[in-house]
């Protein structure tokens, strides 16, 4: 006798653990090999886009962070960046040595989060999150000694930055520079072996370099690949051309060498700071500028390396005090272009773990 | 990455191949519609440009017409090039790139939502982040949105 036997169609989210935020898996199954998937976007869309037309040009920095809001500073840098290019207004070397050390204090922080969530998809529930969260704390403990906030920071300005670094801080981040390689080799020890992590991640989730490179990938999920394509090295912005440091790169593709550049790339992240922290010339943090900041019309396109990829901001200028365009090149979006052609054939709880591993963030996403 | 291309160079090989939809300004390549595709696909595999990665699609509203953005990276030569292509703002419809780069196929499902501008050609050519049945494509210079724009 046969059983009749029909696709099942299962629905991952808006509102589950593993998605990170506000994202929609439509997923057909059969048994629990994926046959289709068709992802869900826009739950989050607050139409930044649109808001971004509607208000003047310093009233949109504070926007800018909530696009993506685990890496809140390097959002920051994009749109500061092209209005500064459209307006002429130079930027302090102290200011432009000051954003690397916030941006890469920021990148530890949000792989930090992106590792740890994905350790809680594939089953070693809050501990490795927890170890992750001491760390992070410290690094905003740090953020909000200079800035006062502890999530959105809106903490660049046009020429500079929003304030100084105050007489406490330079102690305390030489402190933290001092610990955290120890904690790094503390997770090497207890994770890069750990018996639940390989068996999820080695050999998951493979993504060819021609495939991440057609699909627009990029960050961890390009370098892990084996494509080297880092932004900071590729085409310097700010002062990142002054600092030695490596770009960690993948040989499989799969999940696991994600999560090993994600920790390499901390590791590079506190060389940057140390070095800029020894670098950093005294002076200004900010140029002034007016209020009512009318800058040249035209266009520009500037792009960072974010946490996530590479992050653009596409500005049109019309002289008026408002932006006339502006469009965000979100990484995470871009990035999950990719996630049907890795998810297909794959099985279901794998998928979660494949998910996780490209580390979106909605607010990126939908904008 | 640079831009010392010599655009002028190339606006010249591409004219000779497609005629003249080619014009280099100061920045980028403007080229018309229909040569899109093709223009794109060129720069895409020929040898020595292999601008083998999609940066960036968006739009701009300009209200006589549509501007729409492609920035091509080739990561073995560390070089960028932008394409800029102009349509009109009625019945607007641009060659879809997504059987080149499958990176185009959200961000032009994006444009779609927004602008209103539809991609000939894309596999899946739906809106992206409002829902179905949403009227009008807000980042179009004239949309208005009801309880916003209320009072003008």
């Amino acid at each position: 006798m046969t059983l009749a036997t029909e696709p099942f169609i299962l629905n991952i989210g808006p509102l589950h653990p593993s998605t990170h935020g506000v994202f929609r898996m439509r997923v057909v199954l059969d048994g629990e090999i994926i046959q289709d998937v068709e992802p869900v976007f826009g739950y989050l869309h607050r139409g930044v886009e649109k808001l971004f037309e509607q208000r003047t040009y310093k009233q949109n920095i504070p926007l800018s962070d909530r696009l993506d809001y685990v890496s809140a500073i390097n959002n920051n840098w994009p749109y500061v960046m092209a209005v500064e290019q459209l307006a002429n207004i130079s930027v302090p070397q102290r200011a432009e040595y000051l954003r690397v050390i916030m941006a890469e204090l920021q990148r530890i922080a949000s792989h930090l989060l992106a590792v740890g969530s994905v350790m809680n998809d594939m089953g070693i529930f809050f501990t490795a999150f927890m170890y992750m969260f001491r760390e992070r704390e410290k690094i905003v403990d740090l953020l909000e000694m200079v800035t006062g906030q502890r999530l959105l920071y809106n903490y660049m300005r046009f020429g500079g930055v929003s304030q100084d670094i105050p007489t406490e801080f330079l102690p305390a981040l030489d402190r933290f520079l001092k610990v955290m390689p120890g904690y790094l080799d503390e997770y090497d020890t207890m994770l890069a072996g750990n018996e639940i992590l390989l068996s999820r991640t080695k050999g998951i989730g493979v993504l060819k370099a021609e495939t991440a490179i057609n699909n627009s990938a990029s960050g961890p999920l390009l370098r892990g690949s084996g494509v080297n394509w880092d932004l900071r090295k590729s085409a310097p912005y700010s002062v990142y051309d002054k600092f030695e440091f490596d770009v960690p790169l993948g040989t499989a593709g799969d999940c696991y060498d994600r999560y090993i550049i994600r920790m390499a790339e901390m590791r590079q992240s506190l060389r940057i700071i140390k070095q800029a922290v020894e670098q950093m010339p005294a002076g200004k943090e900010k140029t002034p500028t007016p209020l009512r900041l009318r800058p040249h019309a035209g266009e520009t396109y500037t792009q960072v390396e974010s946490p996530r990829g590479m992050l653009g901001c596409y500005l049109v200028s019309d002289g008026t005090e408002k932006p006339y365009r502006c469009h965000f090149r979100a990484p995470a979006f871009i990035n999950l272009t990719v996630l049907k052609e890795l998810l297909i054939g794959q099985k279901l709880a794998d998928a979660i773990i494949i998910f996780g591993s490209i580390d979106i963030s909605m607010g990126e996403v939908d904008r | 990455m640079t831009t010392n291309l010599d655009l002028n160079s190339i606006a010249l090989r591409l004219k000779e191949q497609y005629g003249q939809v080619v014009f280099a300004e100061p920045d980028y390549l403007e080229v018309t519609a229909g040569a899109l595709p093709h223009i794109a696909g060129y720069l895409k595999n020929t040898p020595g440009l292999d601008f083998d990665f999609l940066d960036m699609v968006t739009a701009a509203d300009y209200t006589d017409r549509f501007e729409l953005i492609y920035r091509l990276v080739s990561i073995k030569n560390n070089t960028v090039i932008a394409l800029k292509v102009k349509c009109g703002r009625d019945r607007a419809e641009i060659p879809s790139l997504a059987g080149l780069w499958k990176g185009a196929q959200n961000q032009e499902r994006e444009i779609y939502d927004l602008f209103g501008i539809s991609f000939t050609g894309h596999p899946d050519m739906r809106r992206i982040v409002l829902w179905e049945g949403y009227e009008g494509h807000p980042l179009r210079k004239d949309f208005k949105e009801k309880a916003y724009d209320a009072g003008n």
